[in-house]
């Protein structure tokens, strides 16, 4: 099994926009591959007569039907907003 | 010597569902709301919040699907596809990835250089993110989610295209489908279609595929086309020079032609899709599947070369017919009321488009009922109104759908019959201008028309015209005879 190298690392920060110090990093490539190395050990049962699934549970064809059933919540939803301006939720500035 | 180029093309198709709801919550789909007023803890991303399918979405994607011949996926499943960015508050967008509803179909195009298959790799069902708008005057950006959760369908196609030309067909041939079906309006310009182009070039002759950029941002045809050669040209000019073409994403900005990089593209990889654990698998049965094939309506196509054949209408003629849903059905029905095809196409080429373009209308816009043009095609036929008058008839059917015979009847329309009436106005019309029907005796044809025009003026131009000609002509020349 192939170590946490730093690149990964530093792929994965990006994605998930952590930033972390060398200390962190360090520590956390180690734990980070002892998650993947548990994970392995699934690749050691034998499925070969287990039938393949699609989902955990059992359930299918769970459906609404297309009924509009909410009015305006606008001013509901806006109170878990951080910042707000004129209805709408007020963000830190994105380009892209 | 310069080297041949051959572009390769393909296509992902967005198509917004016309669901009443979105596509996990009973909120809205109705487009123009004051922000957020359409919104939930589902399509806000609410910790704790659970979507549920909108059954309608399965139904019109599966539609779609059997319109483009595409093979089904059962069970087919949700993923979530990661990603950070402020229109998307869930930080996923729940899409499919590894069992999405359709697979592996087709769409037949044709282009001035014949017909041509446009295989479809998928199509999926996801749902739409919301709108950012960014604040020109601060350091922010305010969001609208009334957008997230709105249905949509991609559809993947493989790069079988190598022009501008295929591409634009592909795209009318989709739209045409899905308006045919009726799930959606698909208007590129208010985005209910939205097209990204992936392109790339290779030298003619070789097999393997170039780079592909992928381009974002196009919303006419015109700019498709202009963004296509654009980039084709911004591609062959870097492998010209040795340079390689790099795997990105560009923006293309209709105003200046140009197209700038994004950012680099992302590996599938990069957004860790996994299955969505809150949204059950979606098994089709094969009834269902039979039922929705039973129920599909009659495409273009299938009604241009039926109203060839049964109504001999020309090929032109079917396409201007045919050209939106709306249009082929108020033609359809017109000819049911009146049972003259011809003249009820004539009508709709002739004045019902006329007026939808010195309008600015829209075809959906267009609403007269087929009744009441059926009745003034009948009662023209009859000959009880002349064409003149026929027309401003029809006007007033179009903006007011009048009823034709009673505002007829109480416009005074209707065309005069009586020939001692319409003998006495000719007669009326000889001696008041003796000049022309004298040049008309020296063989001036010309002053014939003018004298018909005359008749028909005092008549208020409710007289038959083709009688007004024959008593003015056996007038005229009986005279002659006589001096």
């Amino acid at each position: 099994m192939k170590k946490i190298d730093d690149e990964m690392m530093e792929s994965l920060s990006v994605l998930s926009k952590l930033y972390l110090t060398e200390k962190e990093k360090e520590k956390m490539k180690e734990e980070l591959w002892k998650i993947l190395d548990y994970v392995e050990k699934l690749n050691e049962l034998d499925t070969e007569k287990t039938k393949p699934g699609v989902h955990v549970f059992e359930n299918s064809n769970v459906f609404r039907e297309d009924v509009v059933e909410n009015g305006d919540m606008c001013e509901e939803m806006l109170a878990n907003a951080p910042a707000k301006k004129d209805g709408q939720y007020e963000v830190p500035k994105t380009i892209g | 010597m310069k080297k041949e180029y051959e572009t390769i093309i393909g296509l992902e198709v967005h198509v917004e569902l016309a669901t009443k709801t979105k596509i996990f919550c009973g909120c809205s789909t109705k487009f123009g709301g004051e922000p957020n007023t359409h919104t939930c803890p589902v399509c806000t991303g609410m910790p704790g919040a659970l979507p549920v399918l909108n059954k309608k979405v399965v139904e019109y994607a599966l539609r779609a699907g059997l319109a483009l011949h595409c093979e089904v996926n059962s069970p087919c499943l949700f993923d979530r596809k990661n990603y950070f960015y402020p229109d998307n508050p869930q930080n996923y967008q729940i899409s499919q990835l590894y069992l999405p509803i359709c697979h592996d179909g087709y769409v037949e195009i044709e282009t001035a250089s014949g017909k041509k298959n446009i295989r479809i790799h998928e199509m999926h069902m996801e749902e739409d993110a919301g709108k950012l708008v960014h604040d020109e005057w601060s350091d922010c950006s305010l969001v609208d989610y009334n957008r997230s959760g709105i249905p949509l369908i991609e559809i993947v196609s493989e790069p079988d295209m190598r022009t501008a030309a295929e591409v634009v067909a592909y795209l009318e041939k989709l739209r045409s489908i899905m308006q045919y079906l009726e799930v959606s309006d698909c208007k590129l310009q208010e985005g209910s279609m939205r097209a990204d182009v992936n392109l790339s070039v290779r030298e003619k002759g070789t097999l393997n595929l170039g780079t592909r950029t992928e381009m974002k941002n196009l919303n006419s045809f015109k700019a498709i086309t202009r963004a296509i050669e654009n980039e084709r040209d911004r591609q062959i000019e870097l492998l010209e020079e040795g340079k390689a073409v790099i795997q990105e994403t560009r923006r293309w900005d209709d105003n200046k032609e140009y197209s700038y990089a994004m950012r680099s593209k992302e590996d599938a990889k990069d957004y860790r899709y996994f299955p969505d654990p809150d949204l059950m698998p979606v098994n089709i049965e094969e009834e269902w599947l039979e039922f929705l094939r039973k129920n599909q309506p009659e495409f273009a196509e299938e009604k241009r070369e039926r109203y060839q054949k049964e109504f001999g209408l020309s090929k032109y003629d079917v396409l201007l017919l045919t050209e939106s849903r709306h249009l082929a059905k108020l033609f359809e029905e017109t000819t049911k009321f009146c049972g003259m095809p011809k003249q009820a196409a004539n009508w709709m080429i002739g004045e019902t488009l006329r007026l939808a373009k010195e309008r600015g209308m829209e075809y959906e816009e267009i609403h007269f009922s087929p009744q009441h043009l059926g009745d003034l095609i009948r009662i023209v036929q009859k000959g009880e109104i002349n064409n003149r008058n026929a027309k401003k008839v029809f006007e007033k059917i179009f903006y007011e759908d009048i009823e034709p015979s009673l505002y007829i009847k109480e416009h005074g329309m209707v065309s005069v019959k009586d020939t001692k009436k319409l003998a006495q106005a000719v007669e009326e019309i000889i001696a008041q201008n003796s000049k022309a029907v004298e040049e008309y005796r020296e063989g001036k044809q010309k002053t014939f028309g003018f004298l018909v025009g005359q008749t028909m003026r005092t008549m208020h131009g409710n007289a038959d015209p083709e009688m007004v000609r024959e008593i003015l002509k056996q007038k005229l020349d009986r005279r002659a005879d006589f001096s």
